[in-house]
This record gives C-alpha cells, structure tokens and sequence, in this order.
C-alpha cells in the first residue's frame, strides 16, 4: 500500500478496497516499525489521525470527497497545529503547544488529509542537512549514515521510506529541493506569496515559502493545489487566482524553450551529478524540448547575498522568543535583561545563534550600507538576471540542484561556510521570489541525485507539465531504497 | 573584515544571547569565515540599483478597521511560562 501514488490511493478508497482508518494504520505501523533508525517524525499524532480518518470515511461513503480525501500526510513541525506541539526544531519551543492552525494545515485538513504527524527538521529551518534539530538528525534512507539534506529533512526521509506518502515543506534557500535532489523525491517551491505563510514559523520572511515533497510531479501537484490561494491573514499572500495545477500534466512539452545558464554548469558539480543532469537534459531534448545557454552572471553572488538577508530577516524575526509570553524561558533571571538572554542562551543552538549574530551584525550601524544594503541591491541584480531570460523567450531554467549526493554525518558541520554552499544552486529562485522544484534524475553509485527547473513568476503549471512528462519518460523517481521497498 | 572575540561579545549583547564562555573563540573563527564569504559582495557594481527589499511588487494591502479575532487570552496565557491575574510575569524592572 506504502508504494501507491496519491491518484491509486484514492481509487483504493473509492472503490472500497481499503479504508481510510486502514490506510492510516497502516503507515502508523510503518512508522513504528521504521521511525526509530530514522528519525523522521518528532510527534506522531495517531489519535488525531484515526479520528480525521473515520471523517474521511464517512465522507467518503457519504459521497462528499475530493481527490485528497482520506489521504495521510506529514506536515512539516514549523506549521503551527492547534493543541499539537509545534517546535520547530528547537529547543526554545520543545514545550510549545500551538494555540492555532496554519493556513496551509486548515486547507489540508478542510481537503480531509489525514495528518500522521511533525515531520523533523533543522531548528528553525536553519540547516542543509537536518543535523541542527534539537530532536537529534535524521537519517537518508538510501544509506543511513548519510544526512538527508534540509532543512526539510524530517519531510523527505518520511515519504522516502514510505512513513508517509506526501508530505508539507518549507524552501527559504533550497530546503525543499536539495533535500528532495539527496532523497530522489521530487520537492517543488511555489512562487513566493503562492501558498500562506500564515501559522508558518517565520526563519526570513522575504524568502521563506511553503510546498510539497512527494514521489513524483503528480502527487507534488495535487497536493500543492490544495495548498495554494490567497489568504487574508498573510499580508504578503497573493490575490490572484490559483491555476489549475493537475489537468494540464498530460499536455506535450515539444517546443518549450529551457535555457541552461552557464553559471550553473562551470566547476563545482561532481562529476556523476554532472552526468545525470546531462542524461536528463537528453532526455527532454527527445521529448522535443528545446535547450539555449543563457547567463545569469550575477549568480555567483547568490549565496553571499542570502547569507547578509536571511540572517538580518532571521534576527528580527526571531527576536520574540523572549521568554515572556512562550517558549523556553531560563530559570531563576535576577532582572529582564538577564531573563531574555539566558532564555535565549539556552533554548537557541548554536547554528541559530550564529545567524542571529551576524544578522545583528550586519544590521548594526555602521555596516547596515555596507552589508544590508549592498545585499538588497545585489538581490535586484539577481532578480534582473531572472527577468531578462524570460522575456528573452526562456519559457524553463534547467540546472542541478545540489552540487553532490547526499553527505556523510558531522562531514561539515563544524564549518559553516561549507555547509552553505551547499544551496549554491538553489538561493537564487528565493532572493527572485520565483517557483523552483527538483526531480530525480538517477543515481551516481547507488545514491539518487536530482535536476532543478525554475520558472517564471506562477508558472508551476508549466514546471510540473515539464516534470510529469519526463517522469513519464523516465523511472528514476519510481526507485526505492531497498530496504523501505516492500 | 574580522570579528574579534570582544566584538561577538558585543554582537551577542546587541541580540541579547547569553554566550558560554568557551563558545565565544569559535563563533569568532566562524562568523569571520562567514563575513569572509559575505565581503564578495562588496566588489560588485550597484551604482544605481535601487534596493529590493523583497520579491513582489506590491503595496500593503489594508483591511477595513473592524475587529475580527475573538479575545483568547486564556488560550495564549496557557502557553506562557509564569502569568498571574491576566498578565505575564517577568523579574522586577522597576527597583
């Protein structure tokens, strides 16, 4: 059952093959079986599944279901859930207990999605390989002693090994899709504004933005529709109508432009990755795609950029953990100067410390022209790069994803420099706003790796058009590690 | 640009971060490396360019000045760390 796509799941409960309370038990079990050498979930809400499961079944039989109906799901632990912990990662919220739901959480649900659980990951969305979460890392599931990429590695390693067959995710600078690229599940990032932030733990709210890691286009898109629209209560959300994701999947992409900016291409991919990418771009040639190099020159300055904005945007944002009114809060201050830095000496770790650090620096005065600025303009520069491909009749961007497979534990750890670069393909469609997702694309020695497509702004029916009609072409993503397979 | 371990001090004062002791050497080794990295920028051409604060060109939608949640402030005061009569309690500001 753990091996259907979301479309067979849903005919199995229509057709009364199973139920949805079945469905669920079964990959609670599987949970309970598996979770333990992996890590992937910090709370597993089975009461509350079994409860939205029999919702389901009844709706189901009542005739009053949608596609999603009965599904099971992992959201991501920085999507508040109302009486469910909601710790992000982090010690400072280990004893938060949401107060209210996510947009995003109440859409799902309203679909009737049945929740599993909170999916693990880097605290606070701060991490490429999900080794800064307070719960402790968690484990790829193509070879354990290797890190599942992140921030969202609780997400991926979840529906890898088939705890879950789809599940929420968050991409601020790649958190989606290196981890999808190092797990082989296809992971989108919608436009920015696209899907709600609202009751989504804020890390860099310029970039930050919710999507979907699934096991192929289809299940990403489905997913995805549910999840997008306009929202009131996120000031930043877009009024605009959401376009049809899913039925335009089967349409021929013979003709589209996708341009192959040679930024991407130069040193720093391994070889195999290389490879792969290279496989792929032959193989949507045959599927009657068109490829043109086109340049992005300003893309090397992408992670330099992302490392002065996201920490100045993460500083502010994470200046209300306080002690005060929620989270952690130390024990015995003798005055409110002591109380909100021991609070927050302590519920911190040190990845979030650092950014912290540097985005007080950076905003402090006297550096604010030299630092903030010049990264907000370089950012436009960024952004241009991005605009002037597509007018310049570029419907795609194809590049890689990550710059190799996936990494052995404590590899970079004491170094974050290197650990950064790890998003050095990925930063670039957040500081543009623009939709970006990952695929698979094979294996480079038993390891999956994965391609990149980034487009213009909502032009994720067009990308998921491109990743459905490769992933018809193409078996990679169908793999499963051996070990999760039956 | 380096940061000396007297200025994460000062940064970690700035954000109200209470440091170990001994973390402060290795924040200044890696906060330098990550400022390092970060000084890239300076050598490119922005003459002109306006900032861009953030992706969308958009203005700050605004909504009638009506209220629209309900008072939970049972509900909010639950998941504070110490409250009394309605308010939050911190240590003495006033001596």
């Amino acid at each position: 059952m753990h091996k259907l796509s979301i479309a067979e799941l849903a005919a199995g409960l229509r057709e009364k093959r199973f139920s949805s309370r079945e469905l669920t038990q079964a990959y609670l079990k599987r949970i309970d079986s598996f979770d333990g050498a992996i890590n992937s979930y910090v709370t597993v809400t089975a009461e509350r599944a079994l409860k939205q499961a029999d919702a389901a079944d009844a709706r189901i039989a009542a005739g009053d279901a949608g596609l999603l109906t009965g599904i099971p799901l992992g959201q991501k632990d920085i999507f508040c859930t109302t009486g469910v912990r909601t710790a992000c990662g982090s010690q400072m919220l280990d004893k938060f207990i949401a107060p209210y739901d996510a947009t995003i959480v109440e859409k799902l649900d309203a679909a009737g999605m049945v929740m599993l659980g909170k999916l693990n990951m880097d605290e606070f969305a701060m991490g490429s390989s999900n080794e800064t979460s307070f719960y402790g890392p968690v484990s790829n599931p193509w070879d354990k002693t290797r890190v599942p990429g992140g921030s969202s590695g609780g997400s991926v390693a979840a529906v890898a090994a088939g705890l879950c067959p789809v599940a929420t995710a968050t991409d601020t600078g790649g958190s989606i899709r290196q981890p999808a690229a190092l797990t082989n599940l296809t992971g989108i990032k919608p436009t920015y504004g696209r899907v709600s932030r609202y009751g989504m733990i804020a890390f860099a709210s310029s970039l930050d933005q919710a999507g979907v890691v699934a096991r192929s286009a289809e299940d990403a898109a489905q997913v995805l529709q549910a999840m997008s629209g306009f929202d009131a209560k996120d000031s930043t959300s877009v009024e605009r109508p959401v376009d049809d994701l899913v039925s335009g999947l089967g349409q021929s992409i013979k003709g589209l432009t996708i341009g192959l900016p040679k930024e991407y291409f130069a040193d720093g991919m391994a070889p195999g990755v290389r490879a792969r990418v290279e496989e792929a771009i032959a193989t949507l040639t045959r599927l009657g795609v068109n490829f043109r190099e086109i340049s992005l020159p300003n893309s090397p300055l992408s992670v330099p950029t992302y490392y002065v904005v996201a920490p100045a945007e993460a500083s502010s944002n994470l200046a209300r953990f306080d002690g005060v009114r929620y989270g952690h809060r130390a024990e015995g201050a003798k005055s409110l100067e002591e109380l909100y830095k021991r609070s927050r000496g302590e519920g911190f770790g040190a990845e979030v410390q650092r950014r912290i650090m540097i985005g007080t620096y950076v905003l402090s005065h006297g550096y604010y022209d030299a630092y903030y600025l010049q990264a907000q303009k370089v950012r436009r520069l960024i952004y241009d790069d991005f605009k002037r491909a597509f007018a310049d009749g570029i419907d795609l961007i194809l590049g890689p994803t990550a710059t190799d497979v996936a990494f052995k534990f404590g590899q970079n750890s004491d170094d974050p420099v290197a650990m950064y670069l790890n998003d050095i393909y990925t930063i670039a469609a957040n500081l543009a706003g623009i939709p970006a997702m990952s695929l698979p694309c094979g294996f480079v020695d038993g390891l999956p790796t994965g391609f990149q497509l980034m487009g213009n702004f909502f032009s994720e029916a067009r990308m998921l058009n491109v990743a459905h009609q490769y992933q018809q072409a193409t078996d990679f993503h169908t793999q499963w590690p051996t070990e999760y397979a039956s | 640009m380096s940061l000396s371990p007297e200025q994460v001090r000062q940064v970690a004062h700035l954000a109200r971060l209470q440091l170990n002791p001994e973390q402060v050497e290795p924040y200044a080794r890696q906060l330098t490396d990550i400022l390092g990295m970060v000084d890239r920028l300076s050598a490119a051409d922005t003459a002109g360019v306006s900032p861009m604060a953030h992706p969308l060109d958009m203005v700050q939608r605004l909504r009638p000045d009506v209220i629209s949640e309900a008072d939970r402030r049972d509900d909010y005061q639950a998941i504070a760390p110490e409250t009394q009569d309605g308010l939050y309690l911190v240590p003495k500001v006033i001596e």
